[in-house]
């Protein structure tokens, strides 16, 4: 049986790791696909605490979750298509229309 | 070791080691097949959690669905360019030193009040049968949030076709 706080480990790790591809990296797709391991790393702690608790209710926050990342991927991609067909980019510093 | 210690692991370090590499990559597409294997690994620890469920989830939505959106936006966006560009943007180690400050932070709190948090022991066997333990919270305790999250996808769904069409 691994101990409850190797699943809180792992997923704090894989947290970080999103963190810093969010916040280094310049192409938005690659910005959106770090949040989506962020939310991942969410889903490893509410199930590992889950099962920990023998309650159900963490798994069902999970199966949340999820459905929130693929609504937040639809309308981000959905976002990044409309900017790149109006300014031929998809590099984060070069979106400036609102910087003065 | 037994199997099951072994088995989690195995995927954390598969998981790690992939996000790892998906976050350095230069190609988008490498970065999104990396990131692939990480959801996959997470998968494998959903199962090696015993949620079933969830691991199928995971893979039908998250690999089979999500990630094969995001390979057709990167294969309507251009490539070409991007590739030569540089992929790291200027204050990249200022934000590397920032992320392992608040790492740092929160495993100093969390090591500093490890003494005040008493969690009860592991109850094996709770959440036996899973799929079915799944369905009755989703259609009894979370009914409400159930039929909100349909309201979201359908609010994502309009605004996806708003934002990707070229005259409304």
């Amino acid at each position: 049986m691994v101990p409850t706080e190797h699943y809180l480990a792992l997923s704090f790790v894989l947290f970080t790791i999103g963190v810093i591809g969010v916040l280094t990296r310049r192409n938005v797709i690659i910005i959106l696909m770090s949040i989506e391991l962020i939310l991942n790393a969410v889903n490893i702690n509410l199930v590992a605490f889950s099962r920990h608790l023998g309650d159900v209710g963490g798994q069902v926050f999970a199966i949340f979750i999820i459905t929130d990342a693929a609504a937040e991927a639809a309308v981000g991609l959905g976002i990044i298509i409309a900017f790149f067909r109006n300014r031929s980019t998809i590099l984060a510093d070069e979106m400036d229309l609102l910087k003065w | 070791m037994t199997l099951n210690t072994f088995i989690f692991y195995f995927f954390s370090a598969l998981a790690v080691i992939s996000a790892l590499l998906m976050i350095t990559r230069r190609n988008v597409v490498h970065s999104a097949i990396f990131l692939i294997t990480a959801l996959l690994a997470t998968a494998g620890i959903f199962l090696q959690l015993r949620a079933e469920f969830l691991f199928a989830v995971q893979i039908i939505l998250y690999v089979g669905g999500i990630m094969v959106l995001f390979l057709f936006v990167i294969m309507l966006v251009n490539l070409d360019v991007a590739v030569r560009q540089a992929a790291f943007n200027r204050q990249a180690w200022l934000a590397i030193l920032m992320a392992g400050a608040m790492m740092g932070t929160v495993a100093l709190a969390v090591w500093l009040g490890r003494a005040s948090v008493h969690l009860p022991p592991v109850k094996a066997g709770a959440l036996e049968p899973n799929t079915e333990l799944v369905g009755e919270a989703l259609f009894q305790n979370f009914m409400l949030p159930f039929e909100i999250a349909s309201v979201l996808l359908l609010v994502a769904m309009i605004g996806a076709v708003v934002m990707s069409k070229k005259r409304i």
